[in-house]
Formats: C-alpha cells, sequence, structure tokens
C-alpha cells in the first residue's frame, strides 16, 4: 500500500514536472497554432546552464533555478523575433521541417560543446534522501518539485485570471483576429509569452535533470511527452494541459514500475486512442472544424 | 408534378445558434428554383446540407423521392445531385481537361483505375470532348486553371459540376465576380442547361434571379419567408420589407 | 472528330516518356559501372531513393505529413530479416515482396487512423505509431534482439542464381532493379484516373468529394501503397546489409526521409530519387568535415530551406535543376503549398 502511494507520488511530481516543461508548448500551438517540436531544446538549455553553473562555478543549486529561466526565456526572444516570427503563417509541414532542423542542431551543438554523455546536477544535501510521512515514503527532491512546480502553476492560473495581461493572451488565444481587432498587440503578447514559456521550459529542464536525465539527446527523447502533454490536454486553457500531464507522469511512473517492459506502449496506445476518439484533445473545446 | 429535392423539417443549430429553422422544401423536377435571402440568412448552410457537408440536427433530405440524409458527399454526387461553388475553389494546378476528365471518370465509375493511363477509354474521351465543347473550354484545356480568365473558369465549375451528369444541379452564385463584359457567357451558359437538369439557384442578384427563375423560395433567418412565382414574390410585402430593410441598413 | 483525337492525345500527353527521363536511368545505370568502387553508397542511396519515393505518394500526391515513416521500414527490414534468419522463406525476392506485403497490411490497418483528423492530428499519430513499433520491438527482444538487432542473417542466392558478394556488387543491381520496376509501377499509377483523383484531394479535400471522388478510400488505398513500398525499402536494407536494429524505426530517420524529400521537391516522384542522391552527398561531405556532428549542419539546411522558403528555392536556387525537372514532368515540380495547414 505505502509503495502504491510513493509510486502516486512519484507520478504526480513527474507529471508537474512535464507540465512546467511542456505548458509553453500549449501557448505556441494554441496561440499561433505553431507545431514547434524544438520545445524540448529550451528545456535542455536550462538544464545544461545550471548544470554548468553548479557543477563549474559553484553556484548553489537554488541560484542557478533563475539563471536557468532566464538564459532559455533570453534564449527564446531571441529565436521567436530572429526566425520564428517568420514561419507563423506558413502550413505545418514548413513549421515541422524548421523546428525538426532546430533541434538537430542544438543536440549537435551540445554534444559538441558539453560531450554526449549524461549530465548529472550536483544537489544540496538537503534534498536527497527520503522522508517518511505516515509510513509512505517521499522523496525529498521530488516533494520539492511537486511544491515549486504547484507554486507555479498557482501563479500561472493567476496571472491569467487576474492580470491585464492574462486575460489579453487568453482573448488571443481564443480568437486572434477579433484581439487585434480589439486593439492588443497579439505579436507583442505572443513573443513575450514564448520567451516565458521557453523560460519555464528551462526551470523544468534544470529540475528534470535529476529525474529524466540530461545529455544532448532530451529534445528528441522527450518531444513526444510534451506533444502528447498538449494535443490530449487540448490548448485552450492551461487546466487541460495539466491534468493531461498528472495523468501521464502517473501512468508512465505506474507502466514503468508494474508493467516495466509495456510502459512506452501503453503510453502510445493510450495517446492514439485519445486522438483518434477526441482529435482536439480531452480538454479542448470540440470546435466544429 | 414529381419532386426532384426535398427537404423536410430541416434543423440546424451551431452552439445556441438556430441557422435552419424548419425548413420544408420542394424543388420539383425540371424545375428553375431560385433560392434566395439577404446576407446572413443561412443560404450557404442550407447547400453545405443538401451536399452533404454538415449534417442537419434533424429533418431529412430526400433526392427523387429516397433518402440521402446521411450519405457522404461524393456518393450525393454519385446519385446525381452536384454543385457549383461560389468562391473559386477551382485546381489551380490542373487544367480543364485533367478536371473534367476527374469528374468523368469518376461518375463512370472508373476513378479508382491505377492501372490504366488518362486518356486511353474512348467512352472518357467522348465525354471530356463533348462537356470541353459545350462550355468552350476546347481552346484553353491544356493550360493550368490559375491562368485561364476569371470567366472561362466560372465557366470551368459549371462543366466540372455539369461532367457528373446531375439530375439536379445546385448552382451557387454562378455569376459572383464574373465581369461585365464575361457575364454573358454565364448566363448563356446557365439558360442553355438542359431541360432535364432540376436546377436549384443559390443567388443575390435579382436580375439573374428573375430573368431564369420560374420559382422562386425566400428564406430570412434560417426560415422559408415565402415561395412562389416571381412575380408573385416580387409583389409580397413581406419580401419588399426584407430587401428594402436591407437596402436602408447597407 | 479531331476534338476527340486532340483531347485523347492530350490526356495522355502527360503520361509520356521523356528523353531525360530514359538519360537519367541510363545515367543511374551508367554509375554501376563508372564507380565499381562505391556499390555501397551507391546501394545506400538507391535504398534512400525508394524509401522517399514512398514518401513522395502520401505526401506530394495525397498530402499527408507523416512524422512516422520510419514505421514501415522498420517493419520491411525486421519481415525481411526474420524471414531470412528462420529460414521461413529462403528466396530473396519472394521475402521481399512477403516483407512489403505485411508493412502494406499495418499500414492498411493504421490508414484509418491517419487519414481522420487535422494535420497535427496526422503527426502525432504517425510519430505514435512508429514509436510505438519501437517499443514493441524493444519489448520482444527474444525476437528482433532487442538493442543489438538481428544477429547472423544470412542471404540466399537471388532467384537461386546470384549470390550477394563482399563488395556489395549483386546487392547493388538488386536494388536498383527493384527500385526501377517499383518506380515504373508508381509512375503508373500517378498518370492513372487514380493519380489525378489524389492530385485534386491533396488541393482541397472536399472539393474532390463535391466531384464525386471517395475521399477517405482513396487516401486509405495510397498510404496502403506507400507502407508497401517504405517496407520494400526497408527489406532491401535488411538483405543487402544483413542487419535489423530498433534503429530503424528511429524518429531521425523519419525525419531525414523528410529532409531528402524537401531538397529534390514533391509530387514528380523524381525528387525523392535526386534527393536521395544530394542528401548522401551532403552526409559524405559534412561527415567528412566533421564526422560526430554532422547532424548538425543536417538540421542547419534544413531550417535554411524552410526560411528561404521552399517555393522560392524551387523557383530561384534550384533554378537550373528546376530546368531539368521541367524535363522530366513537363511542368514545374510542384511544392506542397505553404498554406496547406489542415
Amino acid at each position: 500500500m505505502a509503495s502504491v502511494l510513493t509510486n502516486l507520488f512519484d507520478g504526480v511530481a513527474y507529471g508537474m514536472l512535464l507540465f512546467v516543461l511542456a505548458c509553453g508548448l500549449a501557448v505556441t500551438l494554441g496561440l499561433m497554432n505553431f507545431v514547434n517540436l524544438a520545445h524540448g531544446a529550451f528545456a535542455m538549455a536550462g538544464g545544461y546552464i545550471c548544470a554548468v553553473l553548479v557543477n563549474n562555478s559553484g553556484w548553489p543549486f537554488f541560484a542557478a533555478l533563475p539563471l536557468a529561466f532566464a538564459g532559455s526565456a533570453a534564449i527564446g526572444i531571441v529565436l521567436e523575433r530572429a526566425l520564428y516570427r517568420h514561419l507563423y503563417m506558413r502550413g505545418h509541414l514548413d513549421q515541422v521541417l524548421f523546428s525538426i532542423g532546430l533541434v538537430f542542431m542544438s543536440v549537435a551543438a551540445v554534444d559538441y560543446v558539453m560531450g554526449s554523455s549524461r549530465v548529472f546536477i550536483k544537489l544540496p544535501a538537503a534534498l536527497e534522501g527520503q522522508i517518511d510521512l505516515f509510513g509512505v515514503g517521499i522523496g525529498r527532491y521530488r516533494l520539492m518539485i511537486v511544491v515549486i512546480c504547484g507554486l507555479l502553476t498557482l501563479a500561472l492560473q493567476l496571472i491569467l485570471a487576474k492580470t491585464r495581461f492574462g486575460s489579453r493572451l487568453r482573448a488571443a488565444v481564443d480568437d486572434p483576429r477579433a484581439a487585434i481587432g480589439l486593439g492588443i498587440n497579439v505579436p507583442q503578447v505572443f513573443a513575450f509569452t514564448f520567451a516565458f514559456g521557453c523560460g519555464l521550459a528551462g526551470l523544468g529542464g534544470a529540475l528534470s535533470a535529476e529525474i529524466l536525465g540530461l545529455d544532448p539527446y532530451f529534445p528528441l527523447k522527450f518531444m513526444i511527452y510534451f506533444l502528447i502533454v498538449v494535443t490530449v490536454g487540448g490548448s485552450s486553457s492551461i487546466t487541460g494541459p495539466f491534468l493531461a500531464s498528472l495523468l501521464l507522469g502517473i501512468a508512465d511512473v505506474a507502466g514503468k514500475y508494474y508493467v516495466p517492459k509495456m510502459g512506452p506502449f501503453v503510453i502510445y496506445t493510450v495517446m492514439i486512442v485519445i486522438l483518434i476518439w477526441r482529435p482536439n484533445g480531452l480538454f479542448g473545446r470540440t470546435a466544429a472544424r | 408534378m414529381t419532386i426532384a429535392l426535398e427537404t423536410q423539417g430541416l434543423e440546424k443549430s451551431f452552439g445556441g445558434l438556430r441557422v435552419t429553422r424548419d425548413l420544408s422544401l420542394k424543388v420539383t423536377r425540371g424545375a428553375r428554383h431560385a433560392l434566395i435571402g439577404p446576407n446572413g440568412a443561412g443560404k450557404t448552410t442550407v447547400i453545405n446540407q443538401l451536399t452533404g457537408v454538415l449534417r442537419p440536427n434533424s429533418g431529412r433530405i430526400l433526392l427523387e423521392g429516397s433518402d440521402i440524409t446521411g450519405l457522404s458527399v461524393h456518393k450525393r454526387v454519385l446519385r446525381g445531385l452536384s454543385r457549383t461553388f461560389q468562391i473559386n475553389q477551382l485546381y489551380a494546378d490542373l487544367t480543364p481537361l485533367e478536371t473534367i476528365g476527374l469528374a468523368v471518370s469518376e461518375r463512370m465509375g472508373r476513378g479508382g483505375d491505377w492501372w490504366r493511363r488518362m486518356g486511353t477509354r474512348d467512352d472518357v474521351n467522348a465525354e471530356i470532348t463533348e462537356i470541353l465543347s459545350r462550355f468552350h473550354l476546347l481552346d484553353a484545356m491544356s493550360e493550368l486553371t490559375s491562368t485561364l480568365p476569371y470567366g472561362k473558369q466560372r465557366l470551368l465549375e459549371i462543366a466540372v459540376a455539369i461532367a457528373a451528369k446531375p439530375r439536379v444541379l445546385l448552382l451557387d452564385e454562378p455569376a459572383a465576380g464574373v465581369p461585365e463584359s464575361e457575364r454573358h457567357d454565364i448566363l448563356a451558359a446557365v439558360a442553355a442547361l438542359p431541360r432535364d437538369v432540376t436546377v436549384l439557384l443559390i443567388e443575390h442578384d435579382m436580375d439573374l434571379v428573375f430573368s431564369f427563375a420560374d420559382r422562386i423560395s425566400v428564406l430570412v433567418n434560417g426560415g422559408l419567408l415565402t415561395e412562389g412565382a416571381p412575380d408573385e414574390v416580387a409583389r409580397d410585402p413581406q419580401v419588399r420589407a426584407v430587401y428594402l430593410g436591407e437596402a436602408a441598413d447597407a | 472528330m479531331t476534338a476527340l483525337t486532340d483531347v485523347s492525345s492530350q490526356a495522355a500527353a502527360g503520361a509520356r516518356w521523356r528523353i531525360s527521363e530514359v538519360v537519367f536511368w541510363l545515367l543511374a545505370l551508367a554509375c554501376a559501372f563508372l564507380f565499381p568502387s562505391r556499390y555501397l553508397i551507391m546501394t545506400d542511396i538507391v535504398r534512400l531513393g525508394l524509401f522517399a519515393l514512398s514518401l513522395d505518394l502520401i505526401l506530394g500526391y495525397a498530402g499527408i505529413v507523416s512524422l512516422g515513416h520510419a514505421a514501415f521500414f522498420g517493419v520491411g527490414a525486421y519481415s525481411a530479416g526474420l524471414l531470412a534468419l528462420h529460414g521461413i522463406i529462403n528466396e530473396p525476392v519472394i521475402a521481399l515482396v512477403a516483407a512489403g506485403l505485411v508493412a502494406a497490411v499495418l499500414g492498411f490497418l493504421t490508414s484509418f487512423l491517419v487519414i481522420r483528423g487535422v494535420d497535427l492530428t496526422r503527426l502525432m499519430v504517425t510519430l505514435g505509431i512508429a514509436l510505438l513499433l519501437e517499443a514493441l520491438a524493444e519489448r520482444f527482444s527474444d525476437v528482433t534482439g532487442g538493442s543489438d538487432g538481428l544477429q547472423g542473417i544470412e542471404m540466399q542466392p537471388i532467384l537461386g542464381l546470384f549470390a550477394f558478394d563482399m563488395f556489395g556488387k549483386t546487392g547493388f543491381f538488386y536494388s536498383l532493379i527493384v527500385l526501377f520496376i517499383l518506380f515504373l509501377l508508381a509512375r503508373r499509377i500517378v498518370y492513372s484516373p487514380f493519380g489525378l483523383s489524389l492530385r485534386a484531394i491533396r488541393n482541397n479535400p472536399l472539393r474532390a468529394a463535391a466531384i464525386g471522388v471517395p475521399v477517405n478510400r482513396r487516401l486509405v488505398a495510397v498510404y496502403t501503397l506507400a507502407a508497401f513500398y517504405a517496407g520494400i525499402a526497408g527489406a532491401l536494407f535488411t538483405q543487402t546489409s544483413a542487419l535489423a536494429s530498433l534503429d530503424v524505426f528511429a524518429f531521425e530517420r523519419s525525419a531525414d526521409l523528410m529532409l531528402v524529400l524537401v531538397i529534390g521537391g514533391t509530387g514528380y516522384l523524381y525528387g525523392g530519387l535526386i534527393g536521395a542522391v544530394v542528401f548522401k552527398m551532403l552526409q559524405e561531405f559534412f561527415q567528412s568535415l566533421t564526422p560526430q556532428y554532422w547532424l548538425f549542419w543536417i538540421g542547419l539546411v534544413l531550417v535554411v530551406i524552410v526560411l528561404v522558403g521552399r517555393a522560392r528555392i524551387h523557383r530561384s536556387v534550384l533554378f537550373v535543376p528546376n530546368l531539368i525537372i521541367r524535363q522530366f514532368v513537363g511542368r514545374k515540380a510542384v511544392v506542397v503549398p505553404e498554406s496547406d495547414a489542415s
């Protein structure tokens, strides 16, 4: 029983991490209808920034996390302004080719600079080991992830619901043309959101090095996971991707634990079934397309 | 009088919006029937339901007495219900010859032939020739459709629909956007449609409607306002109110 | 009836062989005798060309964007490997066809999932199917050999006459002949009424249905056919290299394939073949620059091609190649339009 709860907790932690990693992609797809397969590259960037700061420069882990966010966001805004924005009006085939190209470049570049082996980030001693909560073993590191990601999710929800920027973003996702008509500067809103999404991915990348593993092939390995979160969750709100992330996280951990060899098989099958059943995602609007 | 096309109590809503309200239409065989209505009356939604692009929420559609409500788009075409498109949806990088050839092949049930090259069946070729010459497209048959003058493209639009040998033809604003100089060709082609083909004309242009139709249905807010012979409809105070009201708004 | 004869000859005009096409195939054959030391890489090119031809059938002719075409390549590769390894079918040509058919069955079954939905769903479903198969192959490692791949495949002589040699000469001629035969079949198909209806569907599926084209049935048919072609390409891979490992399903393989087709241009059959030649030459070149990091350069090529615009590349940068292409088809190569979003 205790191991079930431990696994459940691990799954929740994993799911929340996936959400932080992928929620930027939900905006890219929902707002600009842009298929960005390179989203994982920004996560990888954050992970390596954190690793270099902690391992090579001796920064404390918690001080490096904001830098991972800022660094990825900066890369994100540069690429958005320089490259991405030229492709919003193109067909999906072009977007796919372009972002695959970016993934390949990032993989090879990181491999060249950092080497191809897995990188571990030195964690503070306070985050190692487990604590015992009512007989359930809970990893300290995972507990920290749940806390950080949970706070981030709440903050995101508040920003979206309460701030002026949030309402502009919601209006723009809902109907970009109407939003432009209302005088909302959609490209600016998008550029900012894109950078923020990349920053979150970078933060997620730094946090996930311990759990998912960090190596140059990260963007390729987890591309499908991010896409699952967004397509299964739908891109009309952040609640959908959040629930999809939790579902995916719990299913993946449970799958690896209970049916170790069938894990990925189950996930891909479920994804295909859901997409056939509801092409706009489980929690998406059933738009009459 | 036999009925070629009929709708019974057609209903369609998007969200909470009823765009087709209890629409019952009867188009008699061989008729030149026009469906008119102000912008936003729901004419396009009606066409989309007739052709199978949209499914009605309730009600039935009958083609020559048999229920086609549940049939897919291409099956309705093969049953003899064909349409033209209002905005240009022709194949830009196909030639008129290929476009007509495709329609004729499909109607003859040869569209799935994968082992036979185009142009090797005499019956298909004869029919392509007949249609291209009837619509004065023989000269331009091997040019890309996108390079044809607009008037020729509109003719090709009607020619494709006719190539499916329809018994009922839906003409969706056939002369929309055609320059005055080329308009005559379109009107002549429409007037020259075989009498055994039933035509339902969806049109905005009142001159065209009154010169062509022998019966007119007026659609307002998704429901049938009135129906009758052209002179009756022209005199109808409700119709005048709708159109004059629209003109006053514009 | 001069109009009738005119119509029939014009209608059949597209399918007539052009001199440049004959030259292309003669050149391909000449390579076999000009570069006897390069059989292995030339076999690689031929296989890749066949694989790209398969993608062209669904992308260039039917407009289906697939991120997981390696699924069928992989199934073909493993089928051929298992047939040879367990001595089920020893004659390579029969085994080749059998492997293609296995891939075609998979293509047929999955086509119903793929033809539904918009581009994004198609991307996810095709990608998911390839990943699923990779996971399956990993799971059943007792059958597939897992990450080590199938070991100890021994190929019997083709038709019982031509043994595979260590220089790859037999393998090359075998691959080239298979490619040529399948190319002839594809050429036949794209100039048929069926092929014409595919071009119409890619342009505008709704309009095609309004002309009377059974859109879904045609898409199922062409997807199945493309799967058959990809399966044959995979089987050729196994038969000529006596290898089959998990990376036949890899995402990079599907991605590379799109690049091959984009380089060569879609929708005129030769795009995949020309693209395969250029791609392999690029790969050789980049690998000689930085053996380990050629992925970077391939990525860069993709990014540049898209940013410059595929249409513009095919108009200006490839002006001379386009002249050649026009010789092949009598019209410009069709670049899948940039606004083909949904």
